[in-house]
């Protein structure tokens, strides 16, 4: 029998039956709609968190200074000098991919306005900090390297500073007592709100590196240029691992340590915790599928069910078909083609049901929503191996017949 | 001569009923040269349909051994043994066993779809089949639509249209009033002197007369075997007049 007799035969047997062969699809359109959906939201829901991460800095990593060792008690660190702004240009150059890599120094001291006063972080920056850490100005400018060159005593203050010292009217182009330096605020940052952690991300204030070192956060160390820190911010997709490995490689053999011996810096970075929220996600999206597919499973069943109804009322047909010399193959084959018709045709139907209520729920719900081509194309696979599966064991049974008992069951 | 269509040495079969053994048909040894019309009777459980089962390769033998047109199908596999159904047997049943969502025509080209017959080949060999059994004008028909005799024609089409040397026949007139019973026996009859070998399985004696030969079965066993005196010949019936 060829496979367009085997076609015509198996769909008349379905349409000799249209209300038991809806039915019996719907246990699939119901499964494969499921998995679509839920897949569509796991996605979706994956790619929030994703974005929300990138916005937080996922692909920076953050330099800091070694732990001087005194006596056998290590005081943790930044307790060293050892990481200097030629360290920061080095890495800028010599690291693939890297956006940003911007030495920083960091401290805290009291910030007076008019008779207002407050105490913030204060950070001695260069320009490359503003992409490194994604600052963007609100109002006013940024540092330029000009103000870099001439240590000027120009600032951008965050949103908290200027809430707390300026009440909220616009703080550009006041003076600012930095430490009882006066600097000029020359912009206002945008607001960050908080870090992971609860910290108040507004609450600074960003002067150019080399006023800071001078008086204000106290690192006079001639001509070493030292840096509290080295914000190292990768492009877009850039493996963080291996370029962690890179810094890591090149610091080491800037500051001559012998393989064995310990770094004199560490390197932090988030994608940990990037990679954690989206192995979350993914557990979120592998469980919502994994409970879809129990539908789907069911709706196997089902058609596992009216196949051997099926099978067993037309006892006499395969009797017949035996006798005039179906083969046990042919058999098999017609019975499991419309299993498989059964369930792909479920599937078609699941899909449009599934991509549907997705988009209506993304509507509904606000939330996002995302159908991956590839989902579609997994459900018409698994539906036609849902069909195979479950049709086997009926299909076989008939091919399995004696003709004489076939043609003899009433 | 040539060899038989049909030879059959010590054939039985035993059935298990739970942990029973029911020997319906035992010790049958026979020949049916090919061109032979035999009618084969018997009360019922006398063994006439299991003999009828076994020679139409449709069970299997449990003792001895069956040559049909010279081979021994006694060995041969299922699928084997639906390509000799197919292409060397042609059935007629007491209930006309159509496919009921197939029409007249299709029914008819179910043996050939199994065959690998192409599509407008299937179609004009149907259609050639159905016109000889003088149902030329209701292919499109449904069995449901047909009258017993005209079922039954399908059926003798469908078991014509490979072109097999031999057609089994199992009580084809059991279910058929005696006119329609006699046309059939007629159509048969008229097939046989074309050439194709006959069996026929029925209870009744006026039918039997119809062939050549009959056999009779009684408790499973072959018990007589002998040519027709008084055969009846189509068209000479004295009850058909209508």
């Amino acid at each position: 029998m060829n496979t367009l007799d085997t076609l015509h035969s198996a769909l008349g047997s379905l349409r000799a039956n249209k209300l038991r062969s809806a039915l019996t699809a719907l246990g699939i359109i119901i499964g494969v709609a499921a998995v679509i959906t839920m897949l569509a939201v796991g996605e979706g829901a994956r790619e929030r968190v994703s974005e929300q991460l990138k916005s937080l800095g996922s692909n920076l990593m953050l330099v800091l200074p070694g732990t001087i060792t005194s006596s056998g008690v290590r005081l943790g660190s930044g307790s060293r000098n050892t990481l200097t702004q030629n360290d920061a240009a080095a890495i800028q150059e010599e690291v693939a991919g890297v956006l940003a890599a911007a030495p920083a120094l960091r401290g805290s001291g009291q910030l007076v306005a008019g008779n207002l006063n407050w105490a913030s972080q204060i950070y001695g920056i260069t320009p490359e900090y503003m992409i490194a850490r994604d600052w963007r100005i609100l109002r006013g400018r940024g540092l330029d390297e000009n103000d870099l060159r001439t240590a000027a005593k120009v600032a951008l203050v965050g949103q908290t500073v200027a809430d707390m010292l300026y009440g909220g009217s616009d703080p550009t182009g006041q003076t600012l007592r930095v430490k009882h330096v006066p600097f000029t605020i020359v912009g206002l940052l945008a607001s960050k709100g908080q870090s992971f952690g609860g910290q108040d991300l507004d609450d600074v204030v960003l002067i150019p590196i080399s006023t800071a070192r001078g008086r204000i956060l106290g690192q006079a160390q001639g001509r070493l240029q030292t840096v509290g820190q080295i914000s190292v911010k990768m492009r877009d997709g850039a493996d963080m691992q291996q370029a962690e490995e890179q810094v890591s490689a090149l610091l080491r053999q800037r500051h001559r340590i012998q393989p064995g011996q310990d770094s004199d810096f560490f390197i932090r970075n988030l994608s940990e915790v990037v990679e954690a929220e989206q192995a979350a996600s993914r557990t979120l999206s592998g469980l919502l599928a994994a409970v879809a597919s129990v539908s789907l499973l069911v709706g196997g069943i089902g058609i596992m069910n009216i196949m051997l109804v099926s099978v067993t009322e037309r006892t006499r047909e395969i009797g017949i078909r035996l006798a005039v010399g179906a083969r046990q193959r042919d058999i098999l084959i017609q019975f499991l083609a419309e299993a498989v018709i059964l369930s792909l045709f479920g599937a078609l139907a699941g899909i449009a049901l599934g991509v549907g209520g997705a988009h209506l729920l993304g509507h509904l719900a606000d939330w996002n929503i995302i159908v991956q081509p590839l989902s579609i194309g997994l459900s018409v696979f698994f539906a036609a191996g849902i069909g195979i599966f479950f049709g086997w064991y009926p299909a076989r049974k008939a091919a399995r017949m004696s003709p004489m008992d076939a043609l003899r069951y009433e | 001569m040539a060899s038989p269509l049909i030879r059959v040495e010590d054939l039985g079969r035993d059935y298990r009923l739970g942990d029973v053994n029911v020997t319906a048909l035992t010790g049958v040894s026979l020949e049916i040269q090919a061109g032979d019309f035999v009618s084969v009777m018997g009360p019922s459980g006398s063994g006439k349909s299991t003999f009828m089962n076994l020679i139409g390769c449709l069970d299997r033998a449990t003792t001895g051994r069956y040559w049909l047109n010279g081979e021994d199908v006694t060995r041969l596999s299922p699928d084997q043994l639906a390509g000799l159904r197919n292409r060397h047997l042609g059935f007629v049943f007491q209930n006309f066993n159509l496919l009921p969502r197939a029409t007249a025509l299709e029914n008819v080209e179910l043996p050939m779809l199994y065959a690998g017959v192409p599509p407008a080949e299937r179609h004009r060999r149907a259609r050639e089949q159905l016109e000889r059994v003088g149902l030329g004008e209701r292919m499109a028909h449904y069995p449901r639509q047909l009258s017993g005799g005209q079922q039954q024609r399908v059926a003798v089409a469908r078991a014509l249209v490979n072109r097999p040397p031999m057609i089994l026949a199992d009580e084809p007139t059991g279910a058929l009033d005696t006119r329609t019973s006699q046309e059939l026996m007629a159509l048969f009859q008229a097939l046989n002197d074309s050439g194709i070998t006959l069996v026929l399985v029925t209870h009744e004696h006026d039918i039997a007369r119809y062939g050549k030969r009959i056999l009779t079965f009684r408790d499973g066993r072959r018990v007589a075997d002998q040519p027709v005196a008084d055969r009846i010949l189509a068209g000479t019936e004295p009850a058909a007049a209508p």
